[in-house]
């Protein structure tokens, strides 16, 4: 657990440290967004890599978090952070209520469910159109600000979002180091066998699955008040799939690689730019390649880069001797 | 020997640079977000498209003043977080003085916050209302107002005393707005009602719409909507055997819905820009000699006819060339001039 903290330590401090190495501006903005992902990816593998439940509807947890808190501030003129976690309790009872039927389904079925109510969650933005403003969207929703300080800047909502992402991993550690986090491997593992040793795997399931859509629903809030405007394309199918993607490209299980996956994923197009209209076609590819050889994610990469480094060196001073 | 060769050229190649860069004027650099990929892609590649071609044409005839203009164009593929992030990028990297774009009303006003914030001129390609009302001095757009086009339709409702309409609108941007202007109107004119109906934006099958609307006591149908939807809409219209006039929205003025309704585009009425019908203008009309240049230059390039949502990006770049010709070269002067 100790090596566990001071990993954790040493993550945060180059967390904070990278807006002063950077200068453009575009990059930091960017970076917001890597934040926002790292949490909802981080909130995905929870269920995911730990508990080995598919959820195919991350995106409509996230753009509820979203769609409460822009409503609530905008139209009802609720205090930003009152609404977020108003926000992040109901998408929380909400998970819990739908978790019990849903989560009695494995594999491709519960795949097939999470993908329904990612579904229709997002024909209710879509359609709902009084409340939601529809498929043009919903504008107006007010910054966040703490006291004085008002978070308008990219700079700040780096601050912001990356002290929220780290809280959020930081819960996660913790989670994944304790008794749940073992009972949830379990469960990963063999499902009746956890049952037999004691671990009440259904309720287990179902609070995992409430946990990861709370982290998802709050960084729809603070996406709604970074952004300032919303609307459903944000969260729909693509979305989940997309977070899949970076969960599984970073590593399952690993929670740093799911902060890894999100920031790939979220730079990676920005860096293929200049293959102009060929990005796709190269990222496609890039993607490809890594779950081929790196069908562990990246985190395997650094695991192998590290052994094999560790190979050399004696090899080296066997070489100078 | 060799490195030292490859140094020397490297030099060499470097001053060059250096010496054409002082030669040639300072480049204005304007940026533009369309949604070449993705779903919207058919507004965005024609915008594309001309929007590049209209840069090129003033560069070739001299630029504005001697210096040449640099379109940095960023592909949003219709994904409003992402014409956010360009959106800064365009401004914070590549320092441009105007952006052209987005392509749809979502990604308009997502973007809006962003340019508002660094009052940069931003210059619109869709058509919502929202976009510019209320007005905001540095949000502008190229688009016919829905506004416009519900009222030419409605104009040719009552001429022809139809009073009773069933309406049927596509679930995105482009039909919400629509759908919005079709019933705030529709009092104004005489109109009731009589059907409110919508369809999404990939269905294939809109029978369930269309028997609704026979069995309702309309006496037209307003179809509003883009690609491919609407087309869908007149095939079946056509294969249930309803007789009503059907109208449609400037959303389908393009060759390519007649491509995919066929047949079923006979008889269809729908408000336009001129782009679409440029041959067909009379000699006199003061806009026949562009439409028809555009249309004939895109047509050459691209090996397809250019259509109004090309003519949107047209409009823009156009509007942007006028201000900077008045020598205004910042964004706030550039504001003023197009104001």
């Amino acid at each position: 657990m100790r090596r566990e903290l001071i990993k954790f330590a040493l993550f945060a401090a180059v967390v904070l440290v990278i807006p002063a190495t950077i200068k453009g501006g575009y990059l930091l903005n960017v970076l917001v967004f890597v934040g926002i992902n790292t949490m909802l990816a981080v909130g995905l593998n929870l269920l995911l890599g730990f508990a080995g439940q598919i959820s195919l509807g991350q995106a409509a947890f996230y753009g509820l978090g979203a769609y409460l808190s822009g409503i609530l501030t905008a139209t009802y003129g609720w205090n930003p952070w009152t609404a977020m976690a108003v926000a992040a309790i109901a998408v929380g009872i909400l998970a819990f209520v739908i978790g019990f039927p849903i989560l009695k389904l494995k594999g491709h079925y519960l795949a097939m469910a999470t993908l329904g109510f990612g579904i229709i969650i997002y024909i209710v933005f879509n359609e709902y159109v009084d409340v939601t403003g529809g498929p043009s969207g919903f504008s107006g929703v007010p910054g966040l600000s703490l006291g004085d300080l008002h978070f308008d800047s990219d700079l700040k909502s780096y601050y912001l979002i990356w002290t929220m992402a780290l809280l959020v991993m930081l819960l996660a550690v913790n989670l994944t180091q304790s008794r749940i986090g073992r009972a949830l491997r379990a469960i990963h593992d063999s499902e009746v066998a956890a049952r037999v040793l004691g671990v009440n795997a259904r309720l287990l399931k179902v609070q995992v699955f409430t946990c990861s859509a709370i982290i998802s629903g709050l960084a729809g809030s603070l996406y709604a008040h970074t952004v300032t405007f919303i609307s459903p394309s944000t969260f729909g199918f693509h979305f989940s799939v997309e977070l899949l993607t970076m969960v599984i490209i970073g590593g399952l299980g690993s929670i740093y690689g799911s902060c890894l996956g999100a920031a790939l994923l979220t730079l990676l197009p920005e860096f293929l730019r200049t293959f102009q209209d060929y990005d796709i076609v190269v990222y496609g590819l890039l993607l490809i390649i890594m779950t081929m050889f790196l069908p562990g994610g990246l985190v395997q990469g650094f695991e192998l880069l590290w052994m094999g480094m560790r190979r050399l060196r004696p090899g080296r001073a066997g070489r100078n001797a | 020997m060799k490195s030292r060769f490859v140094r020397m050229a490297a030099l060499l190649l470097a001053l060059l640079f250096a010496a054409g860069a002082a030669v040639a004027a300072e480049p204005i650099k304007i940026g533009a977000l369309f949604s070449v990929t993705g779903p919207p892609s058919f507004l965005g590649e024609p915008e594309r498209n001309t929007a590049q071609m209209v840069v090129d044409d003033i560069n070739k005839a001299g630029g504005i003043k001697g210096r040449p203009i640099e379109l940095v164009v960023y592909d949003t593929t219709g994904d409003p977080t992402k014409a956010v992030q360009l959106a800064t990028k365009l401004i914070k990297d590549d320092n441009v003085v105007a952006i052209i774009g987005p392509s749809t009303t979502g990604e308009t006003m997502a973007v809006k916050p962003v340019t508002e914030k660094e009052q940069i001129p931003l210059i619109s390609c869709a058509a919502g209302i929202k976009i510019a009302d209320p007005v905001n001095p540095c949000t502008f757009k190229t688009a016919q107002n829905d506004t416009l086009a519900v009222e030419r339709i409605y104009e040719h409702l009552q001429k022809h005393k139809i009073t009773k309409v069933a309406i049927l609108t596509v679930s995105d941007g482009f039909g919400a707005s629509g759908r919005e202007q079709l019933k705030n109107q529709a009092a104004k004119f005489g109109i009731t009602l009589t059907v409110d109906d919508t369809f999404g934006p990939k269905d294939t099958d809109m029978t369930a719409q269309l028997t609704k609307i026979r069995g309702s006591e309309a006496q037209a149908i307003i179809c509003w909507g883009t690609n491919p939807g609407p087309a869908v809409v007149a095939k079946n219209a056509r294969q249930l055997g309803i007789k009503l006039p059907m109208f449609m929205s400037h959303g389908v003025s393009s060759k390519k819905f007649i491509e995919l309704a066929g047949d079923a585009a006979e008889g269809i009425i729908l408000p336009t820009g001129r782009v679409i019908v440029a041959d067909l203008l009379p000699p006199s009309d003061p806009q026949k000699k562009a439409l028809m240049t555009y249309v004939m230059n895109y047509k050459q390039r691209y090996g397809v006819e250019g259509d109004h949502f090309g003519g949107h990006a047209w409009d823009a770049v156009m509007l942007l060339k006028k201000a900077l010709d008045q020598g205004a070269d910042t964004p706030a002067t550039i504001r003023e001039e197009i104001e």
